[in-house]
């Protein structure tokens, strides 16, 4: 028995092999849930990348800025399946005006596109979906700790703050059905995403991506590597949490708990 | 057996027509995907993986970035083909 037998999930987020909802989707299969996708825009890659998961997924579309998609979701997701146990919600978008060291010049045109695909989608599409979700079930977004500022991330910054309250308001409201949201806020990871926020991070002489948060983090951290990622949303999908809500859990190596870590001596100093 | 550079551009052509449109005249080898054949960041993430499935072969996505043009994406993919 799979920790998701039994489970039915509606992914969102996947466009390439390298997004995380993909590897969250593919560990969720692994552990045995029946996955649903989403997808935006290049449906036709969505359909491509949904053909190298474990087992074939259906692809329904969904523009969390499209009333008319929200409208409708739960229908066409009742196309392939009779409910919905628990939600992937991967789904984060600022205009490059809004990114990148841009704060100041922000338009609120540009700011309201970040936070209404950023933010208030967590609350759009977990509402379209519970009618789907009348036995309970769990909602999880996918986080950048946004309790500091991070240079470069801006505007998603104060989305992904928002977000977090998001959760919790959404955690309040939706307790009493049985539904449980919950984040994950994740270190920094190579997704396409990531690689178009931080070019510079790829760059000839830039440290590597990631490096000053590896060495930060009492566990290490590694990029490249979804897999921590991807199980800490099949466990929050699970059953195995299920008085946590609201919560927001750090898979990050632990960077998030250090101001700073001991000196590593060197063993010959050390004697 | 070997597939052959021609083989590869002609898969090509295919597969940017089919992604983005362009009539597969216009898709000549040394047309640049962003400048010349209206290809952005996702509909490249497309070809990629088109052309991944067809050929098939894994592009790494920092290799896929450094490909300006077709020709580019087919000399990569004539020295990984199998």
């Amino acid at each position: 028995m799979g920790l998701l037998s039994g489970k039915t999930l509606l992914v969102t987020g996947v466009i390439t092999d390298s997004s995380i909802a993909f590897h969250a989707a593919r560990a969720a299969q692994e552990h045995g849930a029946r996955v649903v996708l989403t997808g935006y825009g290049r449906l036709s890659l969505v359909q491509r990348i949904a053909r190298r998961l474990p087992e074939p997924a259906p692809v329904v579309e969904l523009d969390v800025t499209d009333d008319g998609h929200l409208a409708t979701l739960a229908d066409r997701i009742g196309e392939h399946t009779d409910r919905i146990d628990g939600v992937l919600h991967s789904v984060a978008f600022a205009p490059p005006g809004a990114l990148d060291g841009n704060f100041l010049s922000t338009s609120w045109d540009e700011a309201a596109t970040t936070l209404r695909i950023s933010t208030y989608s967590l609350q759009a599409l977990t509402t379209a979906v519970l009618p789907l979700m009348d036995r309970g079930g769990s909602v999880v977004g996918l986080d950048f700790d946004a309790s500091t500022a991070w240079s470069g991330y801006d505007w998603m910054g104060v989305a992904k703050a928002g977000l977090e309250s998001c959760t919790r308001y959404l955690a309040s409201h939706l307790g009493a059905r049985g539904v449980r949201v919950n984040l994950v806020a994740a270190g920094p990871l190579l997704t396409m995403a990531a690689r178009s926020i931080s070019p510079s991070a790829e760059a000839e002489g830039a440290a590597p991506f990631g490096a000053e948060w590896a060495e930060r983090s009492p566990l290490g951290w590694d990029p490249a590597d979804f897999e921590p990622v991807a199980r800490a949303c099949v466990a929050l999908l699970s059953d195995l949490f299920p008085a946590t809500t609201g919560e927001i859990v750090h898979v990050d190596g632990g960077a998030h708990a250090i101001g700073d870590r001991p000196a590593r001596v060197p063993a010959k100093a050390a004697r | 057996m070997a597939i052959d550079l021609n083989e590869i551009l002609t898969g090509l052509s295919e597969i940017v027509n089919e992604v983005t449109g362009t009539p597969v005249a216009d898709i000549q080898p040394d047309k640049s995907f962003v400048d010349e054949l209206d290809v952005d960041s996702l509909s490249m993430v497309e070809v990629i993986v088109s052309a991944e499935e067809r050929f098939d072969i894994r592009i790494p996505e920092e290799e896929a970035k450094s490909f300006k043009t077709v020709r580019d994406a087919a000399d990569y993919i004539l020295l990984h083909a199998k």
